[in-house]
């Protein structure tokens, strides 16, 4: 993770050695003066600009993943992840209902945008989990994947819908959909720091019952899980995460499905040790594509969202290849 | 241990268990039984919980059900279902430990000694220990449902509750796990309540069983006293027919094929006799009933040999020598009842009858050298007993029942009786007229289709004439055996 970041913030149209980056992090952490060899405005590019956006693409890839790993344990579904569910479009909508409306919830302030994506978000699980069990009561992989693509899709319309009627703010409105850590600054992380934490700490008490879980609804509930009531901590929690996600950078999709694997394969399947080792290597692995995002076609920058989908994609199909091989 | 008191539950307003009423012992192994829909499930998922009742009392350990916190349940109540899937590789040992679970306390849940202890030693009972490390998907189906178990009793429960658990599981691996889980209710006084499927496990394994019908008890108690034909014809509408099981007390069900068997006649019987071997062919099985060497007790059977050997032939392993001697005659010996005489086939008797009231073939052969009066058997000593044989063979048709088998051997054996003393045949020991020699044997073989046959007593309209066609049948034999003799 530090190793990442400190890449992250070294490399860029203007290089800056890591040597000096660890420096000036490291002064500014313990409040000391900044070294004199080292030019004022580097200090500003690394405090101001490349810091805070590898500390947001860190956490968005942390609650991404945390989320994605939450959702694959509850539903017993190895391709869950907040994109693949809907629940990314869902906080979307809600994202840009309230920068399009120019909503603002009184008390709130800034945290308007966060509070109604996650709400949007949650509810937006909700109803694709209520109506994937209408379709089929087992909720089997297939049908809930299905239902979130169908939600993903309606979700998706209404934001061009908003779009195509704000005409001025197309542009950015639309790499903000395509998913970006760019040009967020401090504020944005305060906006998703709080979000994070308590999501985090939320799943963290609940591991031992993912892993029950993981087992089925009824096999939970035999060793003495309180399903109804864990299910609920664990879908919100996951909301938390994703709503505060996208609100701060827009879809990010398939983090959140590739990441949980890679742990998986690494550390084994126990939650306990799962939800902090994808955590880990998700914020890792999006601060290096963010990375890649804007140097590959330098200067111009790639939304982080198509790099992600670029490298989720495949990963995805080879899993639910793997999914159903394993049924057969 | 658990009380059910006129339980109704059921789904969506529907009810699918109506007022059913029993209760478990400690230590029982409980079954239910019943067909798909009969409301077994239900049933088992209000007893642990999972589905709260409409109405009626439901007490585990004298509480109601409802009145646990999820995990005080989870310490009393197992749950090993039919079979189970999860979408990760987890391995046997974090799967076994999450049976822990309810004994987790504090904030963090931590895990104590005495759990790792428990899940160590469920492990070792239930013979996975050795797959401890290895994860669920490498496992065989009966490997990782013996997980499951283990995964059960690592909740220490006092009841445990077992929906199909053998449902997938070849032959071998439903006996293991049912004979591991028998052995726990034992040794351990771990109560068992178990849906099954498999009638014959249930009888097997279960101390009591309920039968369901449509969500209402049809029949409740021992296996022996809940599956009888009629039941099982009323609740699952196929004919099905009860034996016993031969090693222990218990019932077996048979399933009877809906399609009637084509009647068959005797007429289709051919005998074939050279100078060893009288060969008696059906062209479709026989049902017997023989004191035969080969092929004895109940049997289904093609081939009936009775053969010919001198009389200093050597006795001390006579069935395994049969056997090669089928073999070397290209006979099959799963479907042949075969015996053996020293005397003459071609001397043998042969009646047969057919009226309006049956058909019946009696083939006897008949050495009388040797013939005993049993009042008097007891007067020989200990190992002097010499060889004397008259084998008799009754060919029926009809299908007999396990009685009418029965009595049709008392039917012969009576005939044979009056036929040796109508013939004065003398035990040459005591001086009195025979009853019959010192090593007869006899088999009654039936078509098995065609008219029923109950009884086959003497004075049955069957059983009189199979008397009367072994009667002459047998005297004709003793008259061809004097005759022989005077010639000599």
């Amino acid at each position: 993770m530090i190793v990442s970041v400190s890449l992250g913030v070294s490399v860029g149209s203007v290089p800056i050695p890591l040597f000096h980056v660890l420096r000036i992090l490291t002064s500014s952490l313990f409040h000391l003066p900044i070294p004199h060899d080292i030019d004022r405005g580097t200090v500003n590019i690394v405090m101001d600009i490349r810091f805070p956006r590898a500390v947001l693409a860190l956490l968005v890839g942390c609650s991404l993943s945390l989320a994605g790993c939450a959702f694959q344990g509850l539903l017993k579904n190895p391709l869950a992840d907040p994109y693949t569910l809907g629940v990314s479009s869902g906080g979307a909508l809600g994202a840009v209902a309230v920068l399009f409306f120019g909503i603002s919830l009184p008390f709130f302030g800034d945290y308007t945008l966060p509070i109604i994506s996650v709400l949007t978000a949650f509810l937006t699980l909700l109803i694709v989990i209520f109506f994937a069990r209408l379709v089929h009561r087992s909720l089997s992989v297939e049908t809930i994947i299905l239902a979130g693509i169908i939600f993903s899709s309606f979700l998706g319309a209404l934001i061009s819908l908003l779009i195509a009627l704000t005409g001025e703010e197309l542009r950015s409105i639309i790499g903000w959909i395509m998913g970006s850590v760019s040009m967020r600054g401090w504020p944005y992380i305060g906006l998703i720091l709080p979000f994070f934490l308590v999501g985090f700490f939320i799943l963290m008490m609940n591991a031992r019952e993912l892993n029950a879980l993981a087992f089925g609804e009824n096999d939970a509930r035999a060793i003495g899980v309180n399903v109804q009531r864990h299910k609920m901590y664990v879908l919100f929690a996951a909301s938390l995460l994703t709503g505060s996600a996208v609100a701060v950078s827009g879809t990010i999709g398939f983090v959140g499905l590739v990441i949980p694997h890679m742990a998986r394969l690494i550390w084994g399947v126990d939650h306990r040790h799962l939800l902090p080792l994808s955590m880990g290597v998700g914020g890792a692995f999006l601060v290096l594509v963010d990375l890649l995002a804007r140097t590959i076609i330098s200067p111009t920058e790639l939304p982080i969202g198509v790099l992600t989908a670029i490298i989720g994609s495949p990963v995805f199909a080879f899993i639910f290849i793997r999914s159903r091989r394993k049924e057969v | 241990m658990l009380h059910v008191e006129n339980v109704t539950a059921g789904y969506n307003g529907k009810d699918i268990v109506h007022q059913v009423t029993f209760s478990v012992p400690k230590g029982e192994f409980f079954g239910i039984i019943g067909p798909n829909g009969s409301g077994k499930t239900t049933l088992l998922r209000s007893i642990s919980g999972e589905l709260s009742v409409k109405s009626g009392k439901l007490t585990v350990m004298d509480r109601p059900i409802q009145s646990f916190s999820s995990k005080e349940r989870a310490r009393r109540i197992a749950v090993l279902p039919q079979h189970n899937e999860t979408a990760f590789d987890y391995s046997v040992k974090e799967t076994v430990a999450l049976g822990r679970y309810p004994y987790y306390e504090g904030f963090f849940k931590q895990s104590s000694k005495r759990d790792d202890e428990v899940v160590e030693m469920v492990m070792g009972e239930t013979g996975i220990a050795q797959f401890a490390e290895q994860s669920l998907g490498n496992l065989s189906g009966g490997e990782r449902q013996r997980v499951f178990l283990a995964k059960a009793l690592a909740q220490e429960p006092e009841l445990l509750l077992l929906d199909e658990p053998t449902n997938h599981l070849d032959l071998s691996y439903q006996m293991k796990l049912l004979e591991l889980i028998k052995e726990r209710t034992i040794d351990k006084k771990l109560t068992v309540v178990a849906i099954l499927h498999d009638l014959n496990l249930a009888s097997l394994y279960c101390d009591r069983l309920m039968l369901l019908n449509e969500g209402k008890c049809e029949a409740l108690g021992t296996p022996i006293e809940v599956m009888n034909d009629a039941n099982l014809k009323k609740v699952y509408g196929i004919p099905l027919h009860r034996h016993t099981h031969p090693r222990v007390a218990k019932p077996l069900i048979a399933l009877m094929p809906e399609e009637k068997a084509e009647e068959q006649s005797l007429e289709h019987v051919t005998i074939e006799t050279t100078e060893n071997m009288m060969v008696v062919r059906s062209p479709f099985p026989l049902k017997t009933l023989s004191s035969a060497l080969v092929g004895g007790g109940f049997n289904w059977a093609t081939t009936f040999v009775n053969r010919h050997v001198d009389k200093n032939y050597n006795c001390s392993e006579a069935k395994q020598e049969y056997i090669r001697y089928l073999c070397a005659n290209r006979l099959n010996i799963t479907g042949t009842v075969g015996m053996m005489t020293a005397a003459l086939l071609e001397d043998a008797g042969m009646k047969s009858i057919q009226n309006e009231e049956c058909r019946v073939l009696a083939i006897v052969t008949a050495g009388t050298s040797n013939s005993v009066d049993i009042s008097r058997s007891w007067e020989y000593a200990a190992g002097t007993m010499k060889v004397g044989t008259i084998n008799i063979w009754v060919f029926v048709e009809g299908e007999l029942t396990e009685e009418a088998f029965t009595q049709a051997m008392m039917t012969a054996t009576e005939a044979k009786t009056k036929a040796l003393a109508l013939e004065q045949i003398i035990d040459r020991n005591s001086g009195t007229v025979a009853t019959g020699t010192s090593t007869d044997s006899m088999c009654i073989a039936a078509t098995q289709t065609g008219k029923k046959i109950e009884y086959a007593g003497t004075i049955t309209p069957v059983g009189k004439w199979i008397g009367k066609a072994v009667f002459d049948a047998l005297i004709e034999a003793i008259q061809n055996y004097k005759r022989r003799r005077e010639e000599l």
